[in-house]
């Protein structure tokens, strides 16, 4: 594949595609997905564009209920129907998944988009062998022989480094330890060569130690496959690990987007400031206390007007009243790297390097 | 670089892990069903009663050849037996000896025992097949309004509430009356048996399908149905291999508690000479029969109520064995 080329390339910008529509490999545009709920809609997601090319890892990072498996749920088209309501562009290829027939969704389902869930015990069924599970989601979408399908689970399994692929093939879920079932899950997950892969936190049930195998198996397939992945987490240190890109999440929407270098080193949201000052650091003193983000997450049903952290954001009262009455736009502070804040962009940057950087 | 895959390195790191599994190997893995026969093995009220369910479909199974040995053809008259008098048998004990292990049946000297042995086919059959039949309609409502839910789940379940609310007899003694023989092609006891199997099964469905219905609630929304819906899989698909295995365990535990309830229903039907018309044997029939007898010949009513009594206590044992096998938090 002439493709390969690209993939470890740092920076690559606009990735020339196939189809030649000019348009990323998958591309969210302005994603909405509401529940509508006897206490009022609750907005998981309001507004939310986001892209990621082949070969590219792109890291969601937020708090818990700031929408990131939602969307995730939108992407694969797992949503129920009748309880939410999308709207927006799920471009995936050529085809638009929010508007797109179900059935035609559920074929692009496996072949050519998978997800690895977060607990590979429970996103495994109890009553089917491992080899089993595999061959099913292989032959869903490939018209082939038992053996064949057999021989490629056994192939799989032996390529995300199980040993003796051949003997366990047959073994049930609760046989293998959790960093071997995740890498079963993601056996399963590639069955089909999917061309996007969604892990949504897949190592936070895992042992730590084991946690690290798994990104590094993440990384390597997707280099050798030159898939799309989307990793969905609320650990930086997974993102810092893997990511090409980074999208913070706040409430539904991005609070600020662009490489994970710029988002890491440069970071121009005070949530994102917050996130990084609240990850433990090795190379840190000990004596220092993590910084927590104060506050809780807000209400999905009453997003706080204007700026949706206001409340959390010690520098709400920078800017007048407009934190509270008008909400931010993101705003491009880089080469591809966006932010949604009402401050001075200078404001910003000095207050990152005099306050927030010393403290990190 | 990525380039050149370094599998024998994934392997490597892998070693821990399959170090571990390779420990948990040695004590050799077991399927839930060996889990469950372990247990139940070690029940020994469940075991007798499913020795005793295991003995009697036998009985049920050999019934002529039981009775070529140990009796008398189960419609032969016996009047040297009884006493034209009394009309029942002048011996002690209804006439029970080696020849008449039940005794016989006053007016006609029928063998007792020959009567028993044969209805335990008709009430075996009768039970199985019409718990089959709302096993069959119970689980496919219960999964699919379960399932789906929404107004599929509303329609349904209002359905059962109707079947449930069914005055059953009543509509069942009607219907006696209604269907002649030669109904649907069918005559004797044959119509009788389908019958009553129609009516049980229809009228027992809804009480698994609620039991189903609750676990299919609870099963969607777990992980694997997810991830299998990740895969592609179809809604069928999802339904019989994802949902289905999980819920063999509670269909059977509830099939062999719902089996004993068919038999004393078959027998309350009979009884009310709604079901398998004489002479043709069964124990609900024979029951009533007794009715105007147990004062001087209390064999006649003693011993299908026993048979009843037994088969019953014995299903209803064995269930709840299952049942407690079966739950893996019961250990």
């Amino acid at each position: 594949m002439a493709e390969d080329v690209l993939a470890g390339a740092p920076e690559s910008g606009p990735a020339p595609r196939p189809s030649g529509s000019g348009r990323p490999f998958l591309d969210v545009r302005d994603l909405r997905v509401h529940f509508p709920t006897d206490d009022g809609v609750v907005k998981a997601v309001d507004g939310l564009s986001f892209s990621v090319e082949r070969g590219k890892r792109l890291g969601i990072v937020g708090e818990s209920g700031s929408g990131k498996s939602v969307t995730s749920l939108s992407i694969m088209g797992l949503h129920k129907r009748g309880s939410a309501r999308i709207s927006g562009e799920i471009w995936l290829g050529d085809d638009e998944l929010v508007a797109a027939d179900p059935e035609r969704v559920r074929r692009l389902r496996g072949e050519t988009m998978a997800m690895i869930f977060q607990d590979p015990l429970s996103a495994m069924h109890p009553y089917y062998t491992v080899g089993d599970q595999i061959m099913e989601a292989y032959r869903l979408h490939n018209d082939v022989s038992r053996r064949a399908a057999r021989k490629r689970a056994v192939e799989l399994l032996d390529r995300v480094g199980i040993p003796r692929a051949d003997a366990r093939v047959d073994d049930y879920p609760h046989h293998f330890s959790g960093g071997m079932r995740q890498r079963a899950m993601i056996a399963m997950a590639l069955s089909c060569n999917p061309q996007l892969l969604i892990a949504d936190e897949p190592t936070t049930a895992l042992d730590v130690t084991v946690q690290a195998q798994i990104l590094d198996l993440i990384v390597d397939l997707q280099a050798e496959f030159h898939t799309a992945v989307v990793i969905i987490t609320h650990d930086l240190g997974v993102v810092a690990e893997l990511a090409d890109d980074i999208l913070v999440m706040y409430a539904g929407r991005a609070a600020e987007s662009g490489p994970a270098v710029d988002v890491f080193t440069e970071p121009r949201h005070p949530y994102t400031w917050g996130l990084l000052g609240s990850v433990p650091r090795w190379d840190r003193e000990r004596s220092e206390r993590l910084l927590p983000i104060s506050g809780s997450p807000p209400s999905l049903i009453n997003v706080p007007p204007g700026c949706a952290f206001h409340p959390r954001c010690p520098y709400a009262d920078r800017n007048g009243d407009r934190s509270r009455t008008e909400r931010p736009e993101l705003v491009e502070v880089g080469p591809r790297h966006l932010a949604a804040c009402h401050m001075g962009l200078e404001e910003r940057a000095t207050l990152f390097h005099d306050e927030i950087r010393p403290k990190l | 670089m990525t380039a050149p895959l370094d599998v024998p390195g994934a392997a490597e790191q892998a070693v821990p892990e399959a170090v571990t599994a390779g420990m948990g190997r040695a004590i050799e893995g077991r399927s839930l069903w060996q889990i469950a026969w372990r247990r139940l093995r070690r029940d020994k009220v469940a075991l007798a009663g499913g020795v005793v369910i295991v003995l009697l479909v036998l009985v049920a199974i050999f019934a002529p050849l039981i009775v070529q040995l140990l009796g008398h053809p189960p419609l032969e008259f016996h009047y040297d037996q009884i006493d034209p008098d009394l009309q029942i048998s002048p011996a002690p004990f209804g006439g029970i000896s080696r020849e008449f292990l039940f005794g016989v049946e006053p007016v006609n000297g029928r063998d007792i025992f020959s009567r028993v042995v044969y209805g335990a086919r008709i009430s075996l059959l009768v039970a199985f097949l019409a718990t089959l039949v709302a096993v069959v309609i119970g689980t496919v409502a219960g999964i699919v309004a379960g399932y789906y839910g929404g107004w599929i789940d509303s329609l349904i379940s209002r359905t059962m509430d109707v079947f449930l609310a069914f005055p059953v007899l009543l509509f069942a003694l009607a219907l006696a009356g209604v269907i002649t023989d030669g109904s649907f092609g069918l005559s004797g006891d044959t119509l009788r048996i389908v019958v009553i199997i129609a009516i049980i099964g229809f009228t027992s469905w809804p009480y698994i399908g609620r039991i189903i219905r609750g676990q299919a609630l609870s099963l969607r929304e777990r992980e694997f149905v997810d991830a299998a819906r990740s895969l592609g899989a179809r809604t069928p698909r999802i339904l019989l291999t994802e949902l289905l295995p999980n819920l063999v365990a509670p269909v059977l535990v509830y099939a062999t508690l719902l089996i004993p309830t068919n038999i004393l229903f078959e027998a309350a039907l009979s009884f009310l000479s709604v079901g398998i018309r004489p002479p043709t044997p069964s124990w609900g029939g024979m029951l009533s029969d007794a009715t105007h007898w147990f004062q001087i010949a209390p064999n006649f009513m003693l011993f299908p109520g026993l048979a009843i009594f037994v088969t019953v206590l014995a299903f209803n044992l064995f269930g709840d064995g299952l049942r407690d096998a079966l739950d893996p938090r019961g250990r």
